[in-house]
């Protein structure tokens, strides 16, 4: 099938005080109907950023698109002015930020944030819109949706704000559906309630979603494919399935290490770490990024990237070291 | 099981917060219970887990049995003394012997202060060393939670996460205390780091003899670094048990939910298990529901566990729980 969405080659830059900040370095990812990209990686590591990119939320300066294309069923995004992107954002891409306490406006009715998509984008009237709205606020799961549209964002919880935020992302019935670590600042039994409801939604309305976190767990629930990020680099894309039980990039394997065992028998062994901690974006590599920290490294990769190559049919990893054998490829 | 002598006693300890009315003539109007009734011993040597969602009580607890707030009722009795009566210069002798980690390495360090004004504070505080006596000390803290001493004279803007947290835990133990309460320590940290400083805490109770209370909401790694772990709601504690017995055999219906809530790392297996779905979000402490508080969103609610408080009981040795169908 086409991928909805695809990102290719995107490089972004922040000139800063201290430098030029390398967040993203040349990424490509698409997204498929009726799946779910899950993108995952560690703070810093442009994650966040080359979502934000997609909807052309980068404020410049200073952060700049240096190269790559967006395209979106085919369209390259970037090359689109400011009114042509507002009638695909929050209409066709729908999105969902990290924090629901600072992402909905304190000083407007929950009813009218969700409202103003709609009434902006489908061009329908006040009542048709509040209709639906309500219809959105009981698909979501919150109890007493007529009382609850005139109350204002303090009067919800966190996991009710995060439900907000999403009947707003999916009030237009956009095509995909981005959401940037939604369930990061949750309890685990709301979290809980979030997947379910985002499987329910995905399975109902057959959107195509990203979804960003640094929680491994969520995303081996979760998602279908799953990018890793790191420094601003995708090192390793696999099927969910692949990436947890055959990892061939020496970041996932420690990442995966560094989580204490699921099986019991292993579950108080000591954890695995990961020496140092990842580089601050102003460091630019000759070679693989990884490589200071890194027990498989070789002499090749203090000075030459190994690039996001195809190691089996469907799984690519950017290493110069096959970590099975330890030999260098 | 734990043998080993018990440090810490905590009986039917309360902590409410007063909540007011009025700004001239300010009048008391209720009282949000953050901690409610709760009774736990922790042994030498260990690590208690505690654990619940956010709003529940947990940091309140772990800073009342330290004193950083006083109890409204209900007695901690460390080593012998009771904390609840003790004041000025005993109770500040007695606070050598309990540190406290926090979970925002950002906001836990004055940034004015260097590294080394930061760890001999406690050193000072208490009169431990001066001087040079006390560089000596910061420099040997640092290298006890690996880091370099030359980083002595930084200030904590010039550190990682990971790093700054180090930072607080060699604080934390330049009083050469015997308890630690670690509240949320590695929350804030990426996931690579975390390792480094769940292995760093394991590390150090076993070189200095230390009894941790380790309060977080990350329930696997709970599992990996507790001895024994207590699930907390809404003040109170519902259910106690060594952890493997906890994990593998909860009993309270909060305590099956909450472990069916934490997604697996696996996809095979998360994928393919049934959850519990807790409807709604837990109710304000302020006024908690009588009876059990739990049985608003608790599957097995019957009549009496809306008017009758569940009794704290020990349903098999060493496994409390306090729940009417259990």
């Amino acid at each position: 099938m086409d991928p909805i969405l695809q990102v290719q080659n995107l490089v972004v830059k922040f000139n800063t005080l201290e430098g030029v900040v390398n967040a993203v370095n040349g990424v490509s990812y698409a997204a498929e109907p009726g799946k779910t990209l899950g993108i995952v990686g560690e703070s810093g590591c442009g994650k966040s950023v080359s979502v934000l990119s997609i909807m052309g939320l980068i404020p410049d300066p200073p952060g700049k698109i240096v190269a790559g294309k967006i395209l979106f069923k085919g369209e390259n995004l970037l090359e689109l002015d400011n009114q042509q992107l507002e009638s695909i954002r929050g209409s066709r891409i729908g999105m969902v930020f990290q924090d629901p306490m600072t992402s909905l406006n304190p000083v407007l009715t929950i009813g009218r944030q969700i409202r103003e998509a709609m009434t902006l984008h489908l061009g329908i009237s006040r009542e048709e819109a509040r209709t639906r709205s309500l219809e959105l606020l009981s698909l979501m799961g919150i109890p007493n949706p007529e009382e609850r549209f005139d109350d204002y964002p303090h009067q919800f919880s966190g996991g009710m704000r995060q439900r907000v935020m999403i009947a707003m992302a999916l009030s237009c019935s956009p095509d995909i559906l981005i959401a940037d670590e939604p369930t990061t600042a949750l309890d685990v039994t709301i979290q809980a309630q979030i997947l379910e409801l985002t499987k329910r939604l995905q399975h109902e309305l057959g959107m195509s979603i990203i979804w960003i976190t640094h929680d491994l767990a969520v995303i081996a629930e979760l998602a279908d494919r799953v990018v890793v990020m790191y420094a601003g680099f995708i090192v390793e894309e696999a099927n969910v399935y692949d990436l947890f039980n055959d990892p061939r990039h020496p970041y996932t394997l420690a990442l995966l290490n560094s989580l204490p065992s699921v099986d019991q028998s292993r579950a108080h062994e000591r954890l695995a770490t990961i020496p140092g901690s990842p580089p601050d974006g102003i460091a630019t590599f000759a070679g693989c990024p990884l490589a200071p920290r890194c027990h498989f490294a070789v002499g090749r990769c203090l000075h030459q990237n190994p690039g996001l190559e195809y190691i089996g049919s469907d799984h690519k990893a950017a290493c110069w070291v096959d970590i099975q054998t330890g030999k260098e490829l | 099981m734990n043998q080993s002598p018990i440090l810490i006693q905590v009986n039917c300890l309360k902590k409410y917060f007063p909540t007011t009315e009025g700004i001239l003539f300010q009048r008391e109007t209720g009282a949000v219970k953050a901690v409610d009734n709760v009774s736990f011993d922790i042994h030498k040597g260990e690590t208690l887990g505690l654990v619940g969602e956010s709003g529940c009580g947990k940091t309140t607890t772990g800073r009342t049995i330290i004193q950083l707030y006083r109890p409204t009722s209900g007695q901690v009795i460390f080593d012998g003394f009771n904390l609840g009566q003790t004041k000025g210069k005993e109770l500040r002798t007695l606070r050598k012997h309990m540190q406290m980690i926090f979970q925002d390495p950002f906001a836990s360090l004055n940034p004015r202060w260097t590294i080394s004004r930061i760890i001999a504070e406690p050193l000072r505080v208490h009169n431990l060393a001066q001087g040079k006596e006390s560089t000596v000390k910061v420099a040997e803290l640092l290298e006890l939670v690996q880091l370099n001493a030359n980083y002595m004279n930084r200030y904590p803007h010039e550190f990682s996460g990971g790093q700054r947290q180090r930072i607080g835990i060699a604080r934390a133990l330049a009083s050469r205390p015997k308890f630690i309460v670690c509240d949320e320590p590695i929350s804030a940290l990426d996931v690579s780091i975390q390792a480094q400083v769940v292995n760093l805490l394991e590390d150090l109770q076993d070189q200095l003899d230390l009894t941790y209370l380790f309060i977080a909401h990350d329930l696997s790694m709970v599992r990996h670094i507790c001895d024994r772990v207590a699930v907390m709601y809404l003040g109170v504690i519902v259910e106690l048990a060594e952890r493997d017995e906890l994990y593998d055999h909860p009993l309270h219906p909060y305590t099956k939910a909450l472990l069916s809530a934490v997604p697996i790392p696996d996809p095979k297996v998360t994928r393919a298990r049934k959850r519990i779905i807790l409807e709604g979000s837990p109710p304000s402490p302020a006024n908690p529901p009588p009876g059990c508080r739990f049985h608003p969103r608790c599957p097995l609610a019957r009549d009496h566990c809306r008017t009758q408080i569940p009794e704290w009981r020990e349903v098999q040795p060493d496994h409390w729980v306090a729940c009417h169908e259990v």
